[in-house]
């Protein structure tokens, strides 16, 4: 079975989501801001998607400093 | 001196209660939102949506670097001082605490203050000097056991005078209680750093010295205290759509309702103005125009100045009085006679009067801005002097 190719950030509120946006353009990881797709969460909100191979570097660059409540593979 | 009532020469020193005018690059982020942005800010995942939400981040992240707050997400914006200030004495406050705040607050913290006092809440107002100063080792005298918080603001409304909020702030965090400060006359006109002055909830306004519009301010919470604080409002927050609950979380806690994007947009523009600037340069002019005004109001017959001495010891704000001329005759009189705009009477502050001893006559008071220039103070002292010439007490 071939690994998922996306990881996606799940975070409390858009403005978390806005702010790792920030950080994650800041060290030029690629993203895209997504609907939370419904299958993962009931959640009306965006998450953030990252390569599946990006999300070791997305999550380093991210800790501490904005806050996400998951990140589950697509 | 001729008058100057024109419309298109009117000298704006009511800067104290809201600035004027505002940077250009203000108006056309207002401009531009309106125009271009339009979404609804966290609500929906659209472009607009989403530009709106980055527009109001933007916001939150500068106002950060103004204050040192590490995570801007520790800013819930609110539509003014005021309500930033109700959110952190009603929300924090219950029967039984014991709450320290000085004689030269605002109502926007005593009304809250006399209204918890009624819910069981006590309150310990310390006196200060007749200048409007607050002495820290006066508050260290009326901490109690049950002492939750210390409320004051950085700087008067009524005389400009400035508190030493880093030296009470270290008394408080050596007791172990909280810190409020009330910034609405300070945030962009002085220094304000967080951590350094061991603030823990900081009430700023938009609309002033940050060059926002009206409509716009916040509120600083330290990092954990929001499991103590209850919010004014709940309601919609775009997150966490499918609980009833209230988020337990910042901002949202906080932000119930579809923000004030438009104004936000135009708060984030003042702002940066304001880093672009340099607070230092800001107050550095405006303690200038503050100075001259004061030594030419020394200079002339018949006025009485309030607050302290010296321009540095104050925030671009002056209280005073002319003999035998009422403030909203002279406030009246500046206006049509010489298109000076300013504010009379008691500034919602009736505390600061009675320690200043003009309750209930109250003072006309002129706050200067960043964009005001020394020609237009000359020209206000010929003004004065002209009003105070023309006394017409018996």
């Amino acid at each position: 079975m071939e690994a998922p190719p996306y990881a996606v950030f799940l975070f409390p509120s858009v403005s978390h989501a806005l702010k790792a946006e920030k950080i994650l353009k800041k060290q030029g990881i690629v993203y895209k801001l997504i609907p939370v797709p419904r299958h993962i969460s009931t959640d009306c909100g965006v998450c953030l998607r990252v390569a599946v191979e990006q999300q070791e570097l997305a999550a380093e660059a991210l800790q501490g400093m904005v806050a996400w409540e998951r990140m589950v593979l697509l | 001196m001729q008058p100057n009532p024109g419309d298109n020469h009117l000298i704006y020193f009511d800067n104290a209660a809201t600035s004027w005018p505002k940077p250009a690059g203000m108006i056309e982020a207002m401009n531009h939102y309106s125009g271009i942005i339009g979404g609804s800010p966290g609500r929906s995942g659209h472009r607009r949506s989403l530009d709106a939400g980055r527009i109001i981040l933007e916001t939150r992240e500068v106002l950060a670097d103004l204050f040192g707050i590490d995570d801007s997400l520790r800013i819930a914006f609110t539509k003014n001082a005021t309500e930033a200030l109700n959110i952190a004495l009603l929300g924090l406050l219950h029967s039984g605490d014991h709450v320290i705040t000085s004689g030269m607050e605002h109502n926007s913290v005593m009304r809250p203050l006399r209204f918890l006092e009624t819910q069981g809440v006590q309150i310990s107002v310390v006196s200060c000097s007749g200048d409007g100063r607050l002495n820290p080792e006066d508050v260290r005298a009326a901490i109690r056991p049950q002492t939750r918080l210390l409320v004051v603001a950085h700087a008067s409304n009524v005389t400009g005078t400035i508190q030493p909020i880093a030296e009470m702030g270290h008394i408080v965090r050596e007791h172990g209680f909280l810190f409020c400060v009330d910034a609405a006359q300070t945030a962009g006109a002085l220094p304000i750093h967080v951590d350094e002055m061991a603030i823990d909830l900081l009430a700023f306004s938009g609309h002033k010295s940050l060059f926002g519009p009206q409509g716009t301010g916040g509120l600083y919470i330290r990092e954990g205290l929001e499991k103590h604080l209850r919010p004014l409002m709940m309601g919609g927050t775009g997150s966490r759509s499918e609980f009833e609950v209230q988020p337990d979380f910042m901002p949202d806690k906080y932000e119930s309702g579809t923000p004030n994007a438009i104004g936000l947009a135009g708060l984030g523009a003042g702002v940066r103005f304001v880093l672009a600037e340099g607070v230092e340069a800001i107050r550095s002019k405006e303690e200038g125009l503050t100075e001259r005004f004061l030594k030419g109001l020394a200079s002339l017959k018949g006025i009485t100045v309030y607050g302290p001495p010296d321009a540095a010891s104050r925030t671009a704000v002056v209280s005073f009085n002319i003999a035998g001329v009422s403030p909203s005759e002279a406030a009246l009189a500046f206006d049509e006679r010489f298109g000076i705009l300013c504010r009379p009477g008691l500034h919602c502050a009736p505390a600061a009067h009675r320690t200043i001893g003009t309750f209930s006559r109250g003072t006309i008071r002129f706050g200067f801005g960043y964009f005001n220039n020394d020609e237009e103070v000359s020209f206000a002292l010929e003004a004065i002097h002209s009003l105070a010439g023309g006394s017409t007490e018996q």
